[in-house]
């Protein structure tokens, strides 16, 4: 007869191992196909290996069969929500390498064209972060509404809304048309409100505070360690900004602020994201007033025959640096061309920032660093 | 008769009794049940599809869209082809799945939402039974939920789905506790645990008198049926769909019936508790009234439902461990509070007369404010405006080209 009182004696410490689980490359919050294999202790994170390469479409390659003016397009699909900036920083490459001039009104609507990018990438950026914190599309889809509004701009410039396509070794493509400059106007007469609205709703809501506060802190030293830049460097307390540092274009004439984060976490992600897209609008409202006249483009042969050499153009895209180095021996198309992408460099401290916290965390940190999969499998 | 005191089940079992000869008057009584459990669930069926319909056009509104309009008028029916594509899915069951698990989890979460709706008055004299522990047993079957997220997890062998399983019973079984000790001040002030008799006693309705309890009985019912911002069960940026990540087709459509149908028949008990349930707000009882009970209690439903609607469109979500702070540390204790309270007025006032009434209403006020406003410094993070973090250095262009 047995005492039923009597319980089996417990193992002194229950067995329990570590959950590994594939987030993607399917998963609702990977910004395209990536795949983070992570091990969990529960919910929280111990160990995580970021595994990429599911976009590869071999840029880079491709690039070297094709003529110096065919690779624009090419860069258009690297980040497909700033094809502007990745326009430009091929173009200054090309620029550099075959040292073609470039008319001052080229410069201008380069510029108005790639800070109209930044600012729609941010939009985009901001959606996407509300969204993976929870907020149901609704942040999501008021950033779109507004993004519309310079596709729609972009549409006037070169008839094509995200593979824009419009800039060329010497300038851009064409001139902008008459219609374009009122409507940039209301849209710079109507943003600011906009970004009033959404920093109102967005960076002193309670919950997107409480979850994002101090969250995954990126150390200046650590972000200059791992080679990080743009926003992500930038909300970790460094000021440091191409447009500023190395200015190409006019940006040496235009009167703009760099947004530094005290705390470098993901709240200072957030917000200085929030506010590059105003410093942008004043960028684009100072081109706008000084935009002078004449042609857009130099003349460049259709076939681009640079001299033996190497060159290395690199932007502030909105993701942070991105470069592109081009090798020529002379030929119509680059020996090598070696793209410096912000996404893929940015990925270096992942697993830093994401060991220790929750899964809830994970996609809201990973989103924090905004990558672009197109730009990080190239 | 058990259920005398109502009117329809008294209508429908005396027809069928006339009709039925001497001996079988017994078989009166199932007809009549199976006629009410009949119409009162696909009454639900009907009401989730028009709440999908609502939340699908609301939620496109909140967020300067449209939201469905291409089938039928308005888009009104949308939920019929999305139960017509759901009927005509694949059914997948996973080579790893437990299938007896994975094929009950559905089931047991759809049973609680309609066994609840036994007990809720919807109009003057409209109910199916007058449980003398509706309370009670609204609270006990809303449990039974939980277990079927956990079916559902892990029946899936999904990690996914496991993930939000565990989230959803700690989760659940943490906020039943206040849930339900929000529920005992109503009981004290209305003296019984029948949600009929509920009703009745509101004079005032007791969201007047219970401010306290109802904000943490919204709040936890809110969780209870795993919507924004508590939907962690199957946030779907973080683990893809939670619990029924693996189900699809009419297993998936269940799920769905079970939710909604839990979320409206949660608004539904809210109503009857807080909200005076049937009652004409504007005009008392006794007097010749304008618009039928059943009505107002569909407008009142449909009124929290908006609200449930709007919090989901406009607030991001919390992490597990926020969420089981805020249960074990704000709302239980104001939960506690409110019981403390009310227990301390209905003993020194057991018979309140109008104006007293209307002093505890404005004592009860008073506490409710003050109580959140001091958890709120109490634990509010913020004191210092979140946004300073972020400062603008002006740099000075290097190169001048």
């Amino acid at each position: 007869m047995t005492n039923l009182q009597q319980h089996p004696e417990p193992p002194a410490e229950l067995e329990a191992e570590p959950v590994v689980v594939n987030l993607g490359p399917q998963h609702p919050s990977t910004h395209g196909v990536f795949r983070l294999r992570v091990i969990m202790d529960g919910e929280t994170i111990q160990d995580v290996e970021p595994i990429f390469g599911y976009l590869h479409r071999g840029t880079e390659k491709l690039a070297e069969e094709r003529s110096y003016t065919q690779v624009v397009t090419l860069t258009d699909r690297l980040d497909y929500t700033a094809a502007m900036s990745n326009n430009l920083a091929y173009v200054l490459a090309v620029e550099k390498l075959a040292g073609i001039e470039v008319p001052e009104r080229g410069m201008y609507l380069r510029v108005i064209a790639a800070e109209l990018q930044r600012i729609a990438a941010h939009l985009i950026f901001v959606g996407f972060s509300l969204d993976e914190l929870g907020a149901f599309h609704t942040p999501l889809l008021y950033g779109f509404r507004e993004r519309e509004r310079i596709l729609d701009l972009f549409e006037m410039l070169c008839g094509a809304r995200i593979t824009v396509s419009y800039m060329r070794p010497g300038g851009v493509h064409q001139d902008a048309p008459v219609d374009f400059w009122p409507a940039l106007d209301r849209f710079l007469a109507d943003m600011p409100h906009y970004l009033d609205e959404l920093q109102g709703l967005i960076a002193e809501n309670e919950i997107v505070v409480a979850r994002t506060k101090g969250l995954a802190v990126l150390l200046a030293a650590k972000a200059i360690n791992c080679s990080m830049s743009g926003p992500v460097l930038r909300a970790s307390g460094v000021a440091w900004d191409l447009r500023k540092q190395d200015p190409y274009d006019v940006y040496g004439r235009m009167q703009f602020d760099i947004p530094v984060g005290a705390n470098g976490d993901t709240y200072d992600r957030l917000l200085v994201r929030l506010y590059e897209a105003r410093q942008s609008l004043r960028i684009v409202a100072q081109a706008r007033k000084e935009i002078p006249g004449g042609p857009v483009r130099t003349q460049a042969p259709f076939f681009i025959r640079p001299p033996v050499g190497e060159a290395y153009g690199h932007v502030e895209a909105p993701k942070g640096e991105l470069g592109f180095y081009l090798v020529s021996q002379g030929g119509i198309s680059p020996y090598r061309c070696k793209i410096r992408s912000p996404s893929f460099i940015n990925l270096t401290a992942l697993k830093e920032m994401l060991v220790g916290y929750k899964v809830a965390d994970l996609v809201v940190i990973f989103g924090s660093i905004d990558v672009n999969m197109g730009e990080v499998d190239r | 008769m058990i259920l005398a005191g109502n009117s329809l089940y008294r209508n429908i079992y005396g027809f069928f009794v006339g009709l039925l000869p001497d001996g079988l008057s017994w078989l009166g009584l199932v007809i009549t049940g199976l006629i009410l459990a009949f119409v009162f669930v696909n009454a639900l069926m009907i009401f989730v599809a028009g709440v999908v319909y609502l939340e699908r056009r609301v939620l496109g509104r909140f967020q300067s869209r449209l939201g469905p309009n291409r089938v039928g008028p308005f888009g009104a029916l949308q939920p019929i082809a999305d139960l017509l594509k759901m009927v005509f899915k694949e059914d997948v069951v996973p080579a790893a799945a437990d299938k007896l698990v994975f094929a009950a989890a559905p089931i047991v979460m759809v049973v609680p939402a309609l066994a609840m709706m036994a007990v809720i008055p919807y109009g003057k004299n409209t109910f199916v039974t007058d449980l003398n522990v509706g309370i009670l047993f609204a609270i006990a079957i809303t449990s039974v939920s939980s277990l079927g997220i956990f079916m559902a997890g892990w029946g899936s062998a999904n990690r996914f789905a496991t993930l939000g399983a565990m989230r959803g019973v700690a989760m659940l079984v943490s906020y039943e506790v206040p849930m339900l000790l929000s529920l005992v001040g109503v009981l004290l002030l209305g003296g019984t645990l029948s949600l009929v008799g509920v009703v009745d006693a509101q004079r005032i309705p007791f969201i007047l008198l219970q401010p306290l309890g109802f904000l943490v009985f919204l709040i936890a019912a809110t969780a209870e049926m795993n919507r924004a911002p508590f939907d962690i069960v199957e946030a779907d940026s973080e683990i893809v769909a939670g619990y029924h990540t693996e189900y699809s087709g009419v297993k998936w459509g269940v799920f769905q019936l079970a939710e909604y149908g839990a979320m409206i028949v949660s608004a539904a008990v809210l109503v009857t508790v807080f909200l005076s349930g049937w009652q004409n707000p504007f005009v008392p009882q006794g007097w010749p009234q304008v618009l039928p009970s059943q009505l107002w209690f569909l407008l009142k439903v449909g009124l929290v439902l908006f609200l449930l609607i709007w919090v989901r469109a406009t607030i991001p979500r919390l992490r597990i461990d926020q969420i089981m702070g805020f249960a074990w540390k704000i709302l239980f204790p104001l939960a506690l509070l409110n019981l403390v309270v009310t227990a301390v007025e209905v003993q020194l006032v057991p018979n309140p007369n109008t104006w007293q009434l209307w002093v505890l209403v404005a004592i009860n006020l008073a506490v409710a404010v003050g109580a959140v406003v001091g958890f709120g410094a109490a634990f509010g993070r913020r004191r210092t405006n979140p946004t300073a973090s972020v400062t603008l250095v002006s740099l000075q262009a290097e190169v001048v080209r």
